[in-house]
């Protein structure tokens, strides 16, 4: 292929709201203060925002806040609006406004995604925490799963987790590595929720919630909102904090969409997602300098790791066990500040922040010479993900 | 699960009827194409594969191999009282159909990946909700 068409856009801002357990403020409460941090952090103001992109585009304790919301209070003039949840996943917004920005549809455009899944209600089926994205109630994909009690992805999660362990050997202690490495990482960051330390030990003695998944293979839930601005690439030389290159996108769902059909039950949709992404570009997964990959549940980091390359099918639970090749002086530095199960489930988009932060040297654990960044975000059929450079790819 | 049967909440969509209405007479039903052969779960509009409308429900065996498991102990719906086994099983037929289930009719412990299992139904309302336990645990 000629060049890719994302490479025409920057993430020229990036900013999050207070992150919390329980904020008591509403979805768009929150967006307010992401988007307008993310604007003035772009060297522009609400006038020059043409577009707005979010997922998943619902209100309500998962969706947090639609882009109309934010539209309206900011009183915004659009060329370009979106979301949806038949995306590749949560990054899937971010997709969206790249390629909006590449085809000159907009030139800046506010990306957000808003949780409040903290203060938010209970868990209800196919919604709420880890619930799969709009499809919600029975009658869909999930009618086949909710007569049985498995009511969360916990459930679907632990099924793969549990497969995983039985074709090659992964053990409880090598996936409480993932944990511990976000703890770790999270006490550096000042909005992470847990940050008191954890062992492996402390991991290993926590109640089980769905086998073998133990409370602190799942994320916590929390309230808060994070933004970005995607630019064209000629404004780069102007966002007075640095543009991010997008390098290429991730995107594909060649697999069958479901949580319970996929043909693999040891890995998930984020084997063709990287497989799209690494056709896209000549770096290769050498050339990462830190990964910030899904943490929802811990299993899927691991899915995440394969799926990217950085060790082969089946070898994931080696690779991180001990934690010396994601921790910060290690291979590939994983998840640097907290991931979602210590720093609060801000659903992919906590990921994507901590990659700007480490290619603009302004993360709380700096990768040294940080230059390119893999962000992967979702599980199950939901998976998107990012390759971004430090400048204009 | 243990005593009471725990809430089945079942949502049949038009295709998805005849799965849950399938264990009335003791048989479960997977759709399949009249015209490929293939089997078709969960049930569509058509043949995913030759795109044929001649699609309906047929009998399988109602045995197979437990995929992966998970045992949960955590309520997730009130009336589930834990610990439970939700597992996918694979069909005999056509391991590609994968069938969501309890496991039931033996320790939590003795369930494994592996498996061999035969299904049963349990009457909730108007449906009959296909469970999964041990082969060769029916009765006589
Ligand atoms: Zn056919």
């Amino acid at each position: 292929m000629g060049e890719p068409l994302e490479r025409r856009a920057v993430i020229s801002g990036a900013a999050q709201s207070d992150v919390g357990r329980r904020l008591y403020r509403t979805g768009i409460d929150l967006t307010v203060d992401a988007a307008l941090r993310a604007i003035t952090d772009a060297g522009l103001t609400t006038a020059d925002i043409d577009g707005v992109s979010t997922y998943p585009g619902f209100g309500g304790s998962f969706g947090g806040a639609m882009g109309a919301e934010l539209h309206e209070a900011l009183r915004l003039s659009l060329n370009w609006r979106s979301s949806g949840v038949e995306t590749a996943g949560p990054l899937g917004a971010v997709h969206n406004a790249i390629l909006a920005v590449a085809t000159g549809v907009a030139r800046h455009v506010l990306v957000f995604r808003t949780v409040v899944e903290g203060s938010g209600g209970p868990l209800r089926p196919g919604s709420g925490s880890g619930g799969g994205g709009g499809m919600s109630g029975s009658a869909g994909p999930f009618q086949f799963m909710i007569p049985y009690g498995a009511a969360s992805a916990a459930c679907w999660v632990a099924c793969y987790a549990r497969r995983h362990m039985h074709d090659y050997g992964t053990t409880r202690t090598q996936l409480g590595a993932i944990a511990v490495n976000g703890r770790a990482n999270a006490a550096a960051n000042p909005k992470a929720i847990y940050t008191e330390p954890m062992t492996i030990d402390d991991y290993l003695a926590v109640r089980m919630v769905s086998e073998p998944l133990c409370l602190y293979d799942c994320d916590v839930p929390c309230d808060g909102s994070t933004a970005v601005v995607v630019s064209h690439r000629d404004y780069a030389p102007d966002a007075p904090a640095g543009a991010v290159g997008v390098n290429a996108i991730g995107t594909a769902i060649r697999g069958r969409p479901s949580w319970d059909q996929f043909d693999d039950l040891t890995s998930m949709m984020m084997r063709h997602t990287a497989a799209s992404m690494w056709e896209r570009t000549e770096l290769s997964v050498d050339d990462v300098d830190t990964a910030q990959l899904y943490d929802g549940f811990s299993w899927l980091t691991l899915a995440w790791i394969e799926a990217m390359g950085f060790c082969g099918k089946g070898e994931s639970g080696a690779f991180v066990e001990g934690g010396t090749n994601i921790g910060p002086d290690g291979a590939v530095p994983l998840n640097t500040s907290g991931g979602q199960l210590s720093a609060g489930r801000l659903h992919g988009f906590g990921h994507l922040h901590e990659a700007v932060m480490q290619l603009r040297g302004t993360a709380n654990i700096g990768v040294d010479d940080c230059e390119v960044v893999a962000v992967g975000a979702g599980g199950g059929p939901e998976t998107g993900s990012l390759l971004l450079t430090k400048g204009p790819s | 699960m243990s005593g009471d049967s725990p809430p089945r909440f079942v949502l049949a969509s038009p295709e998805s009827e005849f799965y849950w209405r399938s264990g009335a007479d003791g048989r479960l039903r997977i759709q399949r194409c009249g015209d490929c052969g293939r089997w078709i779960h969960p049930p569509g509009p058509a043949c995913p594969f030759c795109h044929s409308r001649r699609i309906g429900p047929e009998p399988v065996a109602g045995t197979g191999t437990v995929a992966t498991y998970t045992v949960n102990h955590k309520e997730w719906i009130p009336g589930f009282t834990p610990p439970y086994v939700f597992a996918f099983v694979e069909l005999d037929e056509d391991p590609t159909v994968r069938i969501g289930t309890n496991i039931v009719g033996c320790e939590i412990g003795e369930v494994e990946i592996g498996m061999r299992v035969e299904v049963l139904f349990e009457e909730s309302g108007e449906w009959h909700v296909p469970l999964f336990r041990p082969a060769g645990a029916r009765e006589p």
